[in-house]
């Protein structure tokens, strides 16, 4: 099913960016960033304006780990499991939050407060189990107690 | 008199409270009407002091650390702004040992300036290498990185000025600067601090590669996962557009460098040099083949050259001070220093900017402190997920490329992830092979299926069959020889090091 204002931002952000060169991933970025994923019917009207196929479109979104096809949850939890996180207790961490939010891993919480995503290294490697939320808060050295209380917190906010 | 209080605005520095430490200062400044200056600079990189705010004193900067928001009454209290004693002083921190006994050379200005303050890196050096660098042919300049002995600190350590001589040679009206700062590795943090800490260092290097090579167009490829860097980067690029460090006309030189940063989409293998230009160009990320090599037919088919982040934010101190000051440090082939990375369990993690020479065990006891656990150290996997774990018998082994290629391993990008004795490195080799699964690219079969095999038969391993050893060996043995790329042909180093050093942890009975 088309939304009209999907249609209506990714024109927009194509107008804006599509002369860059190399302008895909940052067109793909933008409508992401608008709208909180791609929706399907971004991708033919990125593709006739680019001059590329609808396939090769879709295949770049599907190659990317980043880049999504579905809305989310009110927030993205994304949860370090490289190896300097595993060295302090991340896969422990990552079980405890796949019990909290009563999910697996890229998957959204039954409540559609957090979905929850594995990332492989934030660059805060010093001071793991690390965690970030929604591409603007960070906490380190997340035990489950804390886990928890940014939990509550997170699925208070609207 | 106006008295300055730094806090980082470094994300690691955030992630332990920086934002709110910054907020308390903030209204504790106003409620008491205080003379004060609040400049948020990037980090030290002494993490586990982090919230680390320091004041400047007319005796140097004093360090307290590390501050909770509920800590900033007692530290007015105190008289911090003098200096005054409290139980989080650290007394002035150039002399904390961790810092002081550190050579920084790329990473000098982290945590000293306001990174985007154009006056504050004008005071601390900024453009004194451009502006050699205008007054140099491009020859000059590339043979001033050449004779500095420096290697690329992405991975590959290939000497940066034999590059820029090709990219110089190749006969094309249009060529690129690329930047790498995908910064894919476990345990490596360098190149987000000098992102985060000292943008406009980066930003010089590339235009100094631009006046080397002839070109006028740059681009900085960074990871997604670092959203700060990307906005420091953006305000950076603007500020030295303003100043003429970038544009129509350098310094009034008349020459030309524009720059873009573009952001990532969470793959690994685009860290790898030609999948990042596939990236760049607006495709999958797909390794290409070599050759040609990027410096030949690069981004959109020009000669480029692609370097990583502190490769490039070492070349303006190479030129102001001369290819022979950076030289003078290090050891063997491995020249000048690399910024190693502490992490995982370890006490006193964070960045160590030494000349090449220390060995792994001074890195890891005498800054590092031993393990965060307080248990013994008892594997170290240095170099990213593509690199071998080093067991204690190999921790007197020198820090510097030749020496560590000699047993096995490789420096990589610097990162330094230890573990304690409670690690199970037949999971840690399982996970490097489905890492692997996860982030081949897939243009080839022993990468692509051999990845998804390996994690087969380590679980078959797991289940307690011990004759997948030799089957193991034989898939690593394959994928080291029959892949494209490093994610491939890597991925047996962390495997059978894990497999080599510790096989009493693949010889377990099931329970
Ligand atoms: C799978 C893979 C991932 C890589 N990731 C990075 C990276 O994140 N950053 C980087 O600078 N180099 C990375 N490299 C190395 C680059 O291919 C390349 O060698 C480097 O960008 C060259 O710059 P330098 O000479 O300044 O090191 C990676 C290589 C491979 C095979
Ligand atoms: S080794 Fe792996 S990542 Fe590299 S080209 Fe082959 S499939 Fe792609
Ligand atoms: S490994 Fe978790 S932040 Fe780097």
């Amino acid at each position: 099913m088309e939304n009209p204002n999907h249609i209506i931002a990714v024109e927009q952000i194509l107008a804006a960016k599509q002369s860059l060169p190399g302008a895909l991933l940052p067109i793909l970025h933008d409508v992401q960033d608008t709208l909180g994923f791609i929706p399907s019917e971004a991708v033919p009207l990125i593709a006739r304006a680019l001059n590329l196929s609808r396939a090769e479109v879709h295949g770049v979104i599907t190659y990317y780990h980043y880049f999504r096809q579905s809305p989310p949850g009110r927030h993205v939890l994304r949860v370090c499991q490289a190896e300097a996180c595993q060295a302090v207790g991340s896969d422990a961490l990552a079980k405890h939050a796949q019990a909290a939010l009563a999910c697996d891993f890229h998957a959204t919480s039954e409540d559609g407060a957090v979905t929850l995503e594995p990332v492989y290294c934030l660059g805060h490697c010093a001071v793991g189990p690390n965690i970030q939320i929604d591409e603007t808060t960070l906490h380190a050295r997340v035990t489950p107690e804390k886990f928890d209380q940014v939990l509550a917190e997170l699925r208070s906010k609207p | 008199m106006t008295t300055t209080i730094y806090i980082p605005c470094d994300s690691t520095a955030r992630a332990l409270g920086a934002e709110a430490v910054a907020a308390s200062f903030a209204s504790e400044i106003a409620r008491r009407q205080l003379d004060v200056t609040l400049v948020r600079n990037g980090s030290r990189g002494l993490f586990w002091l982090e919230p680390l705010i320091e004041v400047a004193t007319p005796a140097g900067r004093v360090a307290y650390g590390p501050v909770a928001a509920k800590d900033v009454a007692s530290l007015l209290q105190a008289d911090v702004l003098n200096g005054g004693a409290h139980p989080l002083c650290l007394g002035k921190v150039e002399e904390i040992p961790y810092l002081k006994r550190q050579q920084r050379i790329s990473l000098k200005r982290v945590g000293v300036t306001d990174p985007l303050s154009v006056a504050d890196y004008l005071a601390h050096g900024g453009t004194r290498g451009l502006r050699r660098a205008l007054t140099l042919t491009p020859l000059e300049i590339v043979k001033e990185v050449t004779d500095s002995g420096l290697r690329g600190r992405g991975g590959a350590a290939f000497p940066t000025g034999i590059k820029w001589n090709t990219v110089l040679h190749a006969a094309d009206e249009k060529k690129y600067i690329v930047c790498n700062a995908d910064e894919g590795d476990s345990g490596t943090f360098s190149d987000r601090m000098q992102m985060e800490g000292d943008p406009f260092g980066l930003i010089e290097g590339m235009a100094i590669a631009g006046l080397a090579v002839g070109a006028r167009q740059g681009y900085i490829y960074v990871r997604s996962e670092y959203p700060h860097a990307i906005a420091m980067l953006n305000v950076a690029v603007e500020r030295a557009t303003a100043e003429g460090w970038l544009g129509g006309n350098l310094l009034g030189s008349g020459k030309a460098f524009y720059l873009q940063v573009r952001k990532a989409a969470g793959a690994y293998v685009c860290g790898e040099e030609t999948a990042l230009l596939e990236s760049l160009e607006g495709r999958r990320g797909i390794v290409r083949a070599k050759p040609p090599l990027p410096a030949i037919t690069g981004l959109f088919g020009k000669p480029t050259v692609i370097n990583n982040v502190i490769t490039l934010g070492s070349v303006p101190d190479i030129l102001a001070n001369g290819a022979a000051a950076y030289q003078a440090f290090g050891c063997g082939r491995s020249r000048g220093t690399l910024p190693f990375q502490l992490a995982g369990n370890i006490k006193y993690g964070g960045l160590v900017e030494v000349p090449f020479g220390l060995t792994l065990r001074e890195l890891l006891y005498d800054f590092g402190g031993g393990s965060l656990s307080g248990r013994p150290l008892r594997a170290v996997q240095v170099g990213g997920p593509l690199g071998a774990y080093v067991p204690e018998s190999q921790f007197d082994t020198v820090l510097d490329y030749e020496a560590f290629a000699a047993v096995g391993a490789v420096l990589g990008h610097g990162g330094i992830v230890a573990f304690d004795d409670t690690v199970d490195m037949m999971k840690q080799a399982r996970y490097a092979m489905a890492f692997c699964a996860i982030e081949s690219c897939g243009k080839c079969t022993p990468c692509r299926i051999g990845s998804t095999r390996g994690v087969e038969v380590i679980d078959r391993l797991a289940a307690g069959n011990p004759g997948q050893t030799a089957l193991l060996r034989e898939l690593c043995d394959t994928m080291q020889n029959g892949s494209l790329c490093a994610m491939g042909s890597m991925t047996p180093y962390p495997v059978l090091s894990a497999l080599n050093h510790f096989p009493e942890d693949f010889s377990r009975r099931p329970r």
